[in-house]
C-alpha cells in the first residue's frame, strides 16, 4: 500500500504539473541555503590573495578633475586606496566609501590640473597593493550633458543618419525606371552593402567588448544581441505572413515590406554607429569637423539606395507604390536612431550595453540580408550570377572606400 | 624651479587653483573656501581650526587623497621616530681592552602600510622596515645575532671589511652554520668595524631583488675614531615599494611611508649643523637622488673622508649607494626635500624641514613669511 503511495507519488500522479516544475527549483534553493550556512563544507578556507579585478567604464574630465567611474568585476571586494595620475599621487573622493562590491560601481573625483590634449595614464593602489590601469588617449573636457548638448547630438544624428538616408532614398525613380533584370542587381548591392555594415558593426562591438566587464559577458553579449534580434525580426516576419495569410493575401512579402526590413536594419546598425560617434565625442577622440560630417553623409546615402531598392519588386501591389508619408517615415526608420545612438552614447556610456546593442545591429543585419536575398535571384533561380555577384562587391566596395572618410 | 613654472602654468591654464596639503595640511586646504573645490570640500575639520584666506595662489603638489593617515602604531613604527633612532646595541669591554658591540636581530614577515590604506605584505629586520640603524665606532670588535623568525630563508650581508664567512651570503659558509639562514635559524656574524663611513646591510637570498625590495635592509654607520662634529643626525632611507609586483615600485618614499615628512615636517634649528645619513636601498629602478630646497649641502659620500667632496644642493646615488650631508638653515620656515627624480618625488618620496618656530617671528615678518608658507599657517609647536 505505502509502495504504492510512493511509486504512484514519483510518477507524480497527484501533484499538478506547476508543482512537478517547483520542487526541482525548491530543492536546489534548499541544498544552496544549506550549503551556504554550513560555509561550504569539504572546500576548505580559499588559497591565494583576493582576486582584484576592476574595468573603468566610464571617464569624464571637468576642468581640474577626472572622474573615473569603476566596476567591480571581480569574485571579491575591492578597496580603493589611492590614485596616481601619471605618476603623481592625487587627491580624489568617492562615491560611495572605499570599497567596490562585486559587481558594484563607484566614482572616483580625482583633483589633477590635466591638460586638454595630453595623454593620461592612472592608476589606482587598492587596499591590497594591486592596481587597475585607466589611460586617457588625448584629455579634452567632456560636454556637459545639457539642453544644447543633447541639440547638438540631435543634429549630430540628423546630419550622419537622417539626411543622408533621405538623400539616399531619392533614388527611388531611378530604381522604378530600370529595367528588371538591374533590380536584381541593386538588390545584391544592398546585400553587400548590408553584409559590409553586419562584419563592420561585429567588429567594433566585439572590441567595445574587450573593454567591458568580464562578468556581464563581453563577446557573449555581441552574440547574444544578434542572435536575439535575428529571432525577433524573424518571429515579427512570421506572424505578419500569417496575418497576410488570414487577409486573404498571399504569404510573399510586398516590396514595401522590403523596404521596411532593410530600413530596421539599417536603423540599428545606424544606432550602433551613433553609440560611437557620441561616446567618441563625449570622450574628446572625435573632433567634429565639416570633414567628418560629410563623409558620413556620403557614407549613409548609400544605405537610402538600399531602401528603396526593393520599391520595384512586386508592383502589383498597392504598397509597392508608397506615399511620401510612408518614405519619410521609412527614411526616419533608417536614419533617427542614430541621433538616438548619439545621446546614449554621449551620456551614458557603458560599455556592455553598447556591445550589446551592436550585436543587435548584426542580428538585425543578418535577418534582413536572408529577407531581401531572394529579390536577387535571376530567372533560372540562381543567387548567384554575373550581375548579382558585382553588385555585390560594388555594394561592399562602396561602403568600403566612403568609410574610409569617417574612421573614428 | 622648472617643474614649479610647469604648475604655475598649468594652473594658469586652467584657471583653478589646485590644492594641496602641507603640513598640517589637508584639513586646513580643505577649509579653504577659494581653491578647494567642492569635492574636497566637507572631508573634515581643520587641525588647527582655522581657515585662513589668502590673497594668492596656492601652492601645488602631488599628495596622497585626504581624510586618511598611516596607522603607525599597527606598523609598530614611525617614521618620525626611526629618523633619529640611532641603535648602539649592548657594548661591554673585552679583556685585550676593545669593546664588543653586540646587537640581536630578528627577520619575520610583517604586514605593514606603506601609504594611506596601502597594505605590503613586507619581510622585516626587527619588525620595522628599514630595519634598525646599527652604529657603531671604527675598530670595535661587532656581533650581530641573527635569528631568522621568517618563513624564507634571509641572510644579513653587511657592507664593509670582513671574512667571507661573515658576508651573509648564500653557499658560503652553511657548514659553519652561516651562509644562508633557514627559517628558525640563527647566526652571530662577527667582523670589525672598518672602514668608517655609512654603509648598508640587505639580505643576500635569491631572488636578490625581492629579498631587499621586501623590507630587508637597513643602515649601518661606523663612527670615525674621533667621532665627528656635534650636530642633529638623522637617518634618511630612500627606499619604494612594488605593491603589485611588476617589478615597478608604485610607492616611493623615505623610511618607508610615503609623503610622511609632509604631513610631519622634520623639525629642526636655525643655524644647527644637520647631519643626514643618507642611503639608497631602492629596487627596481636604477637611480635615486635628494635635493633640498633654498640650501645647500656639504657632501661626504660614503662618509669615508673627514673632507668634503663638493658643495651642492642635489646629489644622484645608484642602487646600494650613500652619502653624508651636512647643512645648516639660515632661516626659518618650511624647506622642501625631494628626490629630484620628480616622478620618485610626486609617488611619495616628498617631505619638509620645519625649521625654527614661525610664531617667533617679528609680527611684520610673520606676515610676510605667513603668506608664503606652503599650508597657510600651519599651528606653531
Amino acid at each position: 500500500m505505502e509502495a504504492g503511495t510512493q511509486a504512484e507519488q514519483l510518477r507524480g500522479g497527484r501533484l499538478p504539473a506547476w508543482a512537478l516544475g517547483l520542487i526541482p527549483l525548491a530543492l536546489i534553493a534548499v541544498a544552496i541555503g544549506a550549503f551556504a550556512l554550513l560555509g561550504g563544507p569539504g572546500l576548505g578556507e580559499r588559497t591565494g590573495p583576493p582576486v582584484e579585478e576592476v574595468t573603468v567604464e566610464r571617464t569624464v574630465l571637468r576642468p581640474g578633475e577626472i572622474e573615473l567611474t569603476l566596476r567591480n568585476d571581480g569574485p571579491d571586494p575591492v578597496e580603493v586606496a589611492q590614485v596616481a595620475v601619471n605618476d603623481a599621487f592625487a587627491p580624489f573622493a568617492t562615491s560611495e566609501g572605499r570599497e567596490i562590491s562585486r559587481l558594484g560601481s563607484a566614482t572616483l573625483r580625482i583633483e589633477y590640473p590635466w591638460i586638454e590634449g595630453e595623454a593620461y595614464e592612472i592608476f589606482i593602489l587598492t587596499s591590497t597593493g594591486g592596481t587597475i590601469d585607466a589611460a586617457i588617449d588625448v584629455a579634452a573636457e567632456t560636454p556637459e550633458a545639457d539642453l544644447s548638448f543633447y541639440g547638438l547630438m540631435a543634429l549630430l544624428g540628423i546630419y550622419v543618419g537622417v539626411i543622408p538616408v533621405s538623400l539616399g532614398m531619392l533614388w527611388l525613380p531611378f530604381v522604378r525606371r530600370i529595367g528588371e533584370r538591374w533590380i536584381g542587381a541593386l538588390i545584391a548591392f544592398t546585400v553587400g552593402l548590408l553584409a559590409f555594415l553586419g562584419i563592420d558593426a561585429g567588429l567594433e562591438g566585439l572590441e567595445i567588448a574587450g573593454e567591458a566587464p568580464g562578468a556581464f559577458g563581453g563577446a557573449e553579449l555581441v552574440f547574444a544581441g544578434g542572435i536575439a534580434a535575428y529571432l525577433a525580426l524573424a518571429g515579427v516576419d512570421a506572424y505578419l505572413a500569417r496575418r497576410r495569410e488570414a487577409a486573404g493575401g498571399g504569404t510573399a512579402a510586398g516590396g514595401l515590406y522590403l523596404a521596411l526590413l532593410v530600413a530596421i536594419g539599417i536603423g540599428l546598425h545606424n544606432l550602433g554607429e551613433g553609440l560611437a560617434i557620441g561616446s567618441a565625442y563625449a570622450t574628446g577622440a572625435l573632433a567634429l569637423g565639416a570633414f567628418l560630417v560629410v563623409g558620413f553623409a556620403i557614407h549613409n546615402t548609400t544605405e537610402g539606395l538600399a531602401i528603396v531598392a526593393p520599391l520595384r519588386e512586386g508592383e502589383d501591389g498597392p504598397s509597392a507604390r508608397p506615399g511620401l508619408r510612408r518614405l519619410a517615415a521609412l527614411g526616419l526608420i533608417a536614419g533617427a536612431p542614430a541621433v538616438l545612438g548619439a545621446w546614449i552614447g554621449a551620456a551614458a556610456f557603458n560599455p556592455s550595453l553598447a556591445a550589446l546593442l551592436f550585436g543587435v545591429g548584426v542580428g538585425a543585419i543578418a535577418r534582413v540580408v536572408v529577407q531581401i536575398a531572394p529579390a536577387m535571384r535571376d530567372d533560372e533561380g540562381r543567387y548567384l550570377h554575373p550581375l548579382s555577384v558585382a553588385g555585390i562587391l560594388i555594394g561592399i566596395l562602396a561602403l568600403y572606400l566612403t568609410g574610409l572618410l569617417v574612421s573614428v | 624651479m622648472s617643474e614649479d613654472g610647469g604648475k604655475l602654468s598649468r594652473r594658469k591654464l586652467l584657471g583653478a587653483a589646485a590644492v594641496v596639503p602641507a603640513a598640517v595640511g589637508i584639513n586646513s586646504l580643505l577649509q579653504r573656501g577659494e581653491g578647494a573645490s567642492a569635492l574636497a570640500q566637507g572631508q573634515g575639520a581643520a587641525a588647527d581650526g582655522k581657515a585662513p584666506h589668502m590673497g594668492h595662489e596656492s601652492f601645488a603638489h602631488a599628495t596622497f587623497a585626504p581624510g586618511r593617515s598611516v596607522d603607525h602604531r599597527a606598523n609598530g613604527f614611525n617614521p618620525s621616530q626611526l629618523l633619529r633612532d640611532f641603535d648602539y646595541g649592548k657594548t661591554r669591554r673585552l679583556a685585550s681592552g676593545r669593546v664588543l658591540r653586540e646587537w640581536e636581530i630578528v627577520a619575520h614577515d610583517k604586514e605593514i602600510e606603506v601609504a594611506p590604506g596601502v597594505k605590503y605584505e613586507a619581510w622585516t629586520y626587527n619588525g620595522r622596515v628599514p630595519g634598525p640603524t646599527l652604529r657603531a665606532r671604527e675598530g670595535e670588535k661587532l656581533r650581530i645575532r641573527f635569528v631568522n623568525g621568517s618563513s624564507h630563508p634571509h641572510t644579513m650581508h653587511f657592507h664593509g671589511i670582513h671574512p667571507a664567512l661573515m658576508d651573509g651570503m648564500p653557499g658560503i659558509g652553511e657548514r659553519q652554520g652561516g651562509g644562508q639562514i633557514e627559517p628558525g635559524e640563527a647566526f652571530s656574524y662577527e667582523f670589525e668595524a672598518e672602514p668608517f663611513g655609512l654603509h648598508l646591510y640587505h639580505c643576500h637570498v635569491a631572488p636578490l631583488a625581492a629579498h631587499i625590495a621586501r623590507g630587508l635592509y637597513g643602515a649601518f654607520i661606523v663612527d670615525p675614531k674621533k667621532g665627528r662634529p656635534e650636530a642633529d643626525e638623522m637617518v634618511m632611507v630612500m627606499n619604494g615599494f612594488d605593491t603589485n609586483f611588476d617589478l615597478a615600485n608604485e610607492v616611493y618614499a623615505v623610511n618607508t611611508v610615503g609623503f610622511h615628512y609632509i604631513n610631519e615636517p622634520i623639525r629642526v634649528a636655525r643655524d644647527e649643523l644637520v647631519r643626514i645619513y643618507l642611503v639608497n636601498v631602492l629596487e627596481y629602478d636604477p637611480l635615486n637622488s635628494f635635493h633640498v630646497h633654498a640650501n645647500f649641502f656639504q657632501h661626504y659620500p660614503t662618509g669615508t673622508s673627514l673632507a668634503p667632496a663638493e658643495f651642492t644642493d642635489t646629489i644622484v646615488q645608484g642602487q646600494g649607494q650613500r652619502s653624508i650631508l651636512e647643512m645648516k638653515f639660515p632661516f626659518d620656515g618650511d624647506y622642501m626635500f625631494h628626490a629630484h627624480v620628480s616622478e620618485f618625488a610626486e609617488l611619495g618620496w616628498t617631505g619638509f624641514f620645519r625649521v625654527g618656530n614661525p610664531s617667533l617671528l617679528t609680527p611684520a615678518a610673520a606676515a610676510a613669511a605667513y603668506c608664503k608658507l606652503p599650508w597657510g599657517g600651519g599651528k606653531p609647536a
